[in-house]
């Protein structure tokens, strides 16, 4: 090989590189999550100025995902103002945001500002719209079941947004399933029991069964998180938790798994 | 149906139909506002008869006021057939007084109005001329002699008042004015006596406009009409930057913008937009009315095309300028407020808000929803209960508006907790349970119709946390008919992260 051709390669190995590194010069600025296998597998937390999407399968499962959103948020933006996006459809199914519930979980309802879309397109231009306003933490974007407009077109539409800005986007996904997008990590939120310690009372902290099914630049998990409402932030379950979790495909990266379900697919 | 068949307008009066209006066909076979339809008939049978339509009228009237908008901003409604229009210093825009009325006439001539108008010092006396004479223009000081030959009923006096003047063999405004005015006032009182020197032109009552003078108004007239989007979105953009311009000379900011769209068949069609702090940037404004304009449900229909755009700031404030330091929070606030004003605008007002807490205890009313463009300062100052340190949440994440009905089936306890319930045809057995927490009905604001309710904090078997209730205390509030106690409901009311 010509030392011209090697050249050419390693220009453009230059050029992917920083495509894949936002476009700028700067390492994403990431906010910790505070468990640590998590965070190791997001290398350093979650990534800010990207797409994030959270799923609950089922609809019983919204308020798990909403929790397990509303502690992203909180470790993301950093007391700086949240807007939240939410269908008018799925209030009437999941359920209000409830203002005590999440001084509760330890976050301040003061930078909160929610916005009622009566459809999926205008929450999705509202949320890009908010994207490009650099004075934002993070915009939620929350939709109620499966929705064509949120396509691969919309979601790059989002990443670009947020990429510009640095402003993180976080979608909440409630009662749907996967589809393919360019999010930065997508997780699957399921309820976790309480620890089985505490018998008639207490049941502890709110536990989340997080599984992280894409993750652009790291592995895959799945791991018990616990939200400290105190110090706002996740953590690990206390060790003796005997509580069945099925094994992490870490060794596994998200490419292997991509091409079994090619090869099942196909 | 034929041009000069006479047609008259019925409305009931006094249980009988009676003629409200009629055309100058109806007026030469002798028929009078007033008379019976029955009499009316007899006298010409091949009469055409329309029910009167009052709301229709008054709608008509202001759409006609909203055209004679474009001529002066203060337009005032004199029900039922009758409008003002303040043109001072107005009438220079039009080539002076005559040409304006001119103007004006023509216009609803031309779609078939009969008009009469007059000009006068004060509005009383411009109306006493259109009674009788069309296209009057009274000269300051000549009130007395223009009013002078016309019957005192173009005064527009009640009914009896004018009865009795002409009973009293005063016939025309002249003879009544030429009386001495305590005569006048000790006979038909002091209102009569006012409107009679206001029609005189000593002294003036002030009309009240339909809409308030907005505190800065730019307009762009078209010779021909306009219709493309870009050319008015190029008009209001330039509008945007005279107006800014001329409040900036003042200090101030708008608070409430209006573009009028005056089309050339005379619809006009307002569009406003608030906004949160004051607007003193014309790109901001450029950019507010674009929104608008894109997310309208009944889009901008421009018709033949509009030969009037204007753009007004009806509500204004002073605009202190702040010194903005490096520490960029404030910079910060102000781009968050320009983007509430811009999803407000495009979605509503309404559908973006804050959260201010309310002093209660009833979980669905703990908090107050406010729009986020008026009250984004008080949210962010608001003060939330603490929450206490080490506890897990006793509020759930989600709560529902309206608490849902779950099937229980009977507990072994009366007023303990269930063992599994069925929620959205779901069965969910219960794993742990904490509680009861009872929350009691505020009895000292309704009419002890709400139940106290008996709070549970319950997981089920996947994990699931729920908030449930029981609505009303076994064995006191829950009693049937004869005092037995019955079987209470029981309802979800959120959902715990």
């Amino acid at each position: 090989m010509t030392s011209a051709r090697m050249s050419t390669l390693a220009t453009l190995r230059g050029h992917l590189a920083r495509i894949e590194a936002h476009g700028g010069p700067f390492a994403p600025d990431r906010a910790a999550l505070g468990h640590a296998e998590a965070d190791a597998m997001l290398a350093g937390g979650l990534a800010r100025g990207a797409v994030h999407e959270v799923f609950a399968e089922a609809g019983r499962q919204s308020a798990v995902a909403t929790g397990f959103v509303a502690g992203l948020a909180a470790r993301v933006t950093a007391r700086r103002p949240l807007i939240w996006v939410r269908q008018d459809f799925s209030e009437i199914e999941a359920g209000a945001l409830s203002m005590s519930g999440l001084c509760e979980l330890g976050f301040d309802p003061r930078c909160l500002v929610t916005v009622r879309a009566p459809d999926t397109d205008s929450a999705l231009r509202t949320t890009a719209d908010a994207l490009a306003c650099d004075a934002l933490g993070a915009v939620v974007l929350e939709v109620w079941g499966g929705a064509r407009q949120l396509d691969l077109v919309a979601s790059r539409k989002l990443t670009l947004a947020a990429q510009a800005s640095g402003v993180t986007a976080l979608l909440l996904r409630l009662a749907a399933t996967p589809s393919p997008s360019t999010a930065e990590t997508r997780w699957i939120v399921r309820a976790a029991h309480s620890p089985p310690a505490a018998k008639w009372h207490a049941w502890g902290a709110p536990r989340f069964d997080a599984e992280l099914v894409r993750n652009r630049h790291g592995l895959l998990g799945r791991w018990i998180m616990e939200w400290e409402c105190d110090e706002c932030l996740f953590s690990e379950p206390p060790a003796a938790d005997p509580q069945p979790v099925a094994a992490a495909p870490a060794h596994r990266s998200h490419q292997a798994q991509a091409r079994e379900r090619r090869r099942r697919a196909g | 149906m034929e041009r000069d068949a006479p047609s008259v307008v019925v409305a009931k009066e006094h249980n009988a139909l009676q003629i409200y209006a009629l055309d100058d066909a109806a007026a030469r076979y002798g028929l009078a506002i007033g008379q019976p339809l029955a009499n009316a008939r007899a006298i010409c049978p091949h009469l055409t008869v329309f029910d009167a339509d009052p709301a229709a009228d008054t709608r008509t009237l202001g759409d006609i006021a909203d055209w004679c908008d474009r001529f002066t901003p203060l337009v005032a409604l004199d029900p039922p057939h009758g409008l003002y229009l303040d043109i001072t210093g107005c009438a220079h825009l039009f080539g002076g007084e005559a040409a304006l009325l001119r103007r004006l006439c023509d216009a609803l001539t031309a779609r078939d109005f009969a008009v009469s108008a007059a000009i006068a010092a004060t509005s009383i006396c411009a109306r006493t001329m259109t009674r009788h004479v069309h296209g009057r223009i009274v000269p300051d000081g000549e009130e007395l002699d223009a009013v002078s030959p016309l019957p005192v009923s173009a005064l527009g006096a009640d009914q009896a008042i004018t009865v009795g003047l002409r009973r009293a063999g005063l016939k025309t405004i002249g003879d009544v004015a030429a009386r001495e005015p305590a005569e006048i006032t000790a006979r038909f009182g002091a209102g009569f006596s006012t409107l009679l020197a206001h029609a005189l032109g000593q002294g003036d009552a002030p009309i009240s406009p339909r809409k308030p003078l907005p505190d800065y108004i730019v307009e762009k007239r078209f010779a021909e009409p306009v219709a493309t989007e870009s050319v008015i979105s190029a008009t209001l953009s330039r509008l945007a930057e005279t107006l800014v311009a001329a409040m900036e000379r003042h200090g101030k900011g708008a608070r409430r913008l209006e573009a009028g769209f005056f089309r050339t068949d005379g619809a006009l069609r307002v569009i406003t937009v608030d906004t949160g702090q004051p607007v003193t940037r014309a790109a901001v404004v450029g950019r507010l009315f674009r929104e608008r304009l894109e997310a309208l449900n009944d889009p901008l229909d421009p018709g033949f095309g509009f030969d009037l755009i204007r753009l007004s700031a009806s509500h204004t404030e002073i605009v202190v300028e702040q010194q903005h330091d490096l520490d960029t929070h404030v910079h910060d606030n102000d781009e968050l407020v320009a983007l509430i004003d811009r999803i407000a605008a495009r979605i509503g007002s309404r559908r973006v808000f804050v959260h201010l807490p309310l002093e209660t205890h009833i979980p669905e009313r703990a908090v107050l929803t406010a729009p986020a463009q008026h009250h984004l300062a008080s949210a962010a100052a608001a003060s939330w209960p603490e929450r206490a340190t080490g506890e897990p949440p006793s509020r759930p994440l989600r709560l529902f508006d309206r608490p849902e009905p779950i099937k229980v089936p009977l507990a072994t306890v009366p007023d303990g907790p269930p063992h599994h319930f069925t929620w959205r045809r779901a069965v969910h057995a219960v794993v742990k349970v904490e509680g009861p927490e009872r929350i009691a009905m505020e009895w000292w604001k309704q009419d002890g119709k709400m139940l106290t309710r008996d709070y549970f904090r319950v997981e089920d078997e996947t994990g699931l946390r729920f908030w449930i209730f029981r609505d009303g205390l076994y064995g006191s509030e829950l009693l049937d008919e004869e005092g037995r106690p019955a079987p209470a409901n029981w309802f979800v009311h959120g959902l715990f992260a």
